[in-house]
């Protein structure tokens, strides 16, 4: 290689490093970190490394041996980080609830008196068997599949089988569905309404066409915020729309718009119309003109002129809108939050939860990539099914 | 290679500036609403004046995991926080406060027992409770019963949404005696009962998140009985003229806890705030905004007797009181609140 090559080659990854730096960090790292999150459980085998080796021979139902429970105090005595500790503790009580005040109990303890302890003299939970199975399994490996399962309700029992959680213990999979359900009903009625308004804009001119197109980018400059917010005082008992229709003698009784599904289904599509209408108007306007009149000219009622040219050839706009209104929507948490009821939550709120509310990031990232995966295949079986139309003549 | 690595350095360096450069004020937090307006009045606008430079404050509605992530990225954005019971003990064991130096606030004895511990100090004692609105009822509640008929008193009911208070208030409403509550909770049948209770009031129910939210959800009629907090009704009743009114019997309550994140840029006058907020003369303005009771003794006994009456500490609202078992929930909350969400979400 040449030295002027060298410096157009230099030149070429000069222009492309800030992409390909902004992909790694933005896009690769934060994903990477997520999955590994999901799987990895290292830190009970790390700090625990004497009972690790003491348990692994124990038979998981018999009562536990004094040589476990003197590996147990001697790992406890070596913990010099409170924070890797307190990693320790989460893990743990998130497997089998009571570890939270066990633990430090127990620790301060071994720290205090310098020889062997009586654990079970100290807290009759250590003489239980299912205390010793969550460290048990917690040390045997340093990945674990538990926050997967976990993610669609799933579980491993004592003789590790993968078993179902019980129903009333979680509703990941509920929520999943509802939330791809959720979603495919926003992007319907985003193609519903987002199609008629395009060709609508697309085939008038001049300031018209300014107007329509500023009604659907005003609020697309306005934050997510301001716009759920102002759907909640437009929605409520006492809001406009039910004074109005009240005032009208339409109703009696305000219709029950706010914390339900109408309310967060009304809103998401709303701000998500923009992301239907744009793609649509673009294709439409790449529409040579003439192309209805020659179809009339040919003897095709308006309808099946319609029906047979402008929107097979529209189409392209529906499927591209339609895919980034679904795929916004899968993760829209503010919304359903501030607007819908309990039973209107979607997966990102329970996502939200495991991060800011239990710190269990592990259970978050599984969740995240159950969500992932399933958008994926979702994707595939489209690229499927648009490319075997394409391969049509 | 090369560029991608000086691009790389080049990044780095920009970022350790900018970090640099920004020295952050100090960021007190706390739970927003009234409450938080009558602190700025008595703690955070003096302290500034104090100190000669601006405090930042901001509020948020709990959730250990915020804490703990701010903790873990580095430098938190955020300094003194106050926190629940639940979180104090939670990121005491996980080391993500910094310790308190107790010889600056004058000693543990000056104290409340239980106001005081190695990581946080107590900002007020107060109590979750029935509240409604005296102008619209007639007939007032008594009790979590009353709460749960729906017959003797038809509406909506408001409820913080979580495991913690809904189950123990449903068990109240169940029959279970105020004092025997976490006995009863402790065991899976205990729990099942609770849940099975609150299947009863579901679709009477609008949950709330954020302290103030009960408050509008009364005062717009949206529902007739709240559980809220009992500082902030008084505190309502007092600047708008409101007659609503709390239920102490059958309350619970707890103490929150000034900390200092662990690494905070602005740690030390972190806890000079702490040490301020905390001085009998400067507490014991609190309770004529807002009704909470004091964790600092000498403050407590400052208080002017006609504002007495109404915090969760005087003799009277103690009776059939309970305080929050907060070893109960740090070991339960997250097997609890992944029941209450599934529960939530059918």
């Amino acid at each position: 290689m040449n030295r002027s090559e060298l410096n157009k080659r230099l030149v070429s990854l000069m222009l492309v490093g800030p992409l390909f730096l902004f992909l790694v960090l933005f896009f690769a790292v934060p994903l990477v970190s997520m999955m590994k999150s999901a799987v990895s459980d290292p830190v009970a085998a790390e700090v625990l490394p004497a009972t690790a080796r003491a348990v692994s021979g124990w038979d998981r139902s018999s009562p536990p041996s004094d040589e476990m429970k003197a590996a147990l105090v001697a790992d406890l005595r070596q913990i010099g980080e409170d924070q890797l500790f307190g990693d320790l503790v989460r893990r743990l009580n998130s497997a089998k609830s009571g570890f939270r005040t066990l633990m430090p109990k127990t620790r301060a303890a071994a720290l205090e008196a310098g020889g062997n302890i009586d654990l079970v003299a100290l807290d009759r939970r250590w003489a239980d068997p299912s205390y010793w199975q969550a460290v048990t399994v917690a040390t045997s490996s340093t990945i674990t599949d538990r926050n997967l399962l976990a993610a669609v309700d799933l579980q491993r029992d004592a003789s590790n089988t993968i078993v179902a959680l019980p129903p009333d213990a979680s509703a990941n999979k509920a929520i999943m569905i509802r939330t791809f359900v959720m979603s495919l009903t926003v992007t319907l009625a985003c193609v519903l309404i987002g199609l008629p308004f395009a060709m609508i804009t697309a085939s008038v001119d001049g300031w018209k066409r300014q107007l329509l197109l500023g009604a659907v980018l005003l609020p697309l400059w306005t934050s997510l915020l301001v716009r759920t917010a102002a759907w909640f005082i437009l929605l409520q008992d006492r809001g406009p729309i039910n004074s109005m229709l009240t005032y009208l003698g339409i109703i009696s009784a305000p219709l029950p718009l706010i914390f339900n599904r109408t309310g967060v289904i009304i809103a998401m599509t709303h701000v998500l119309l923009p992301f239907m209408v744009l793609p649509i108007f673009s294709v439409l306007i790449g529409i040579p003109k003439n192309l209805m009149p020659a179809a009339a000219s040919l003897g095709a009622h308006p309808v099946r002129a319609f029906l047979s040219v402008l929107l097979p050839l529209s189409l392209r706009g529906v499927v591209s809108g339609a895919l980034l209104v679904f795929m916004s929507a899968l993760g829209y948490y503010i919304t359903p939050a501030l607007i819908g009821g309990a039973k209107d939550q979607m997966i990102s709120s329970v996502i939200a939860y495991y991060a800011t509310g239990a710190a269990n990031w592990g259970m978050a990232g599984a969740l995240g990539l159950v969500l992932l995966a399933a958008t994926m295949i979702l994707y595939a079986i489209y690229l499927r099914l648009s490319s075997d139309r394409e391969a049509r003549p | 290679m090369k560029i991608l690595n000086a691009a790389l350095i080049a990044c780095a360096l920009t970022s350790v500036g900018i970090a640099a450069a920004e020295a952050r004020d100090l960021t007190v937090v706390s739970w927003g609403g009234n409450y938080q307006d009558a602190q700025r009045k008595i703690y955070f606008e003096p302290f500034a004046k104090q100190l000669g430079k601006p405090v930042l404050d901001e509020s948020w509605d709990g959730g250990y995991g915020v804490l703990q992530a701010k903790v873990k990225a580095g430098v938190p954005n955020w300094d003194a926080v106050q926190v629940e019971a639940e979180e104090l003990a939670l990121g005491c064991a996980d080391g993500i406060y910094e310790k308190i130096d107790w010889e600056k606030l004058g000693g543990k004895s000056k104290f409340l027992p239980a106001a005081v511990s190695d990581c946080g100090v107590g900002a007020i004692v107060w109590s979750t409770g029935i509240s409604y609105d005296g102008d619209k009822l007639k007939e007032a509640p008594t009790s979590w019963a009353d709460f749960w008929d729906t017959k003797k008193i038809p509406g909506k009911r408001g409820l913080r949404k979580g495991a913690k208070y809904a189950l123990e208030f449903a068990l109240m409403a169940d029959g279970v005696a105020a004092d025997q509550v976490y006995t009863v909770l402790a065991t899976p049948e205990g729990v099942d009962r609770a849940f099975k209770k609150l299947d009863e009031l579901k679709p009477n129910i609008v949950w709330w998140e954020a302290g103030a939210q009960p408050l509008q959800l009364l005062s717009s009629g949206e529902v007739v009985m709240t559980s809220a907090y009992n500082g902030r009704i008084t505190g309502l009743n007092r600047t708008e003229g409101k007659h609503f009114g709390f239920v102490f019997p059958g309350s619970i309550y707890a103490i929150d806890s000034w900390v200092v994140l662990k690494d905070s840029p602005n740690k030390d006058a972190a806890l000079d705030f702490i040490a301020y907020a905390s001085k009998p003369d400067n507490q014991s303005q609190l309770p004529q905004y807002i009704a909470y009771g004091l964790p600092n003794i000498e403050a407590g006994k400052l208080v002017p007797e006609k504002y007495q009456a109404e915090l969760p500490t005087s003799p009277d609202n103690l009776k059939g009181a309970i305080t929050l078992d907060v070893d109960f929930w740090t070991d339960n909350s997250e097997a609890l609140t992944q029941r209450f969400n599934a529960w939530l979400a059918q």
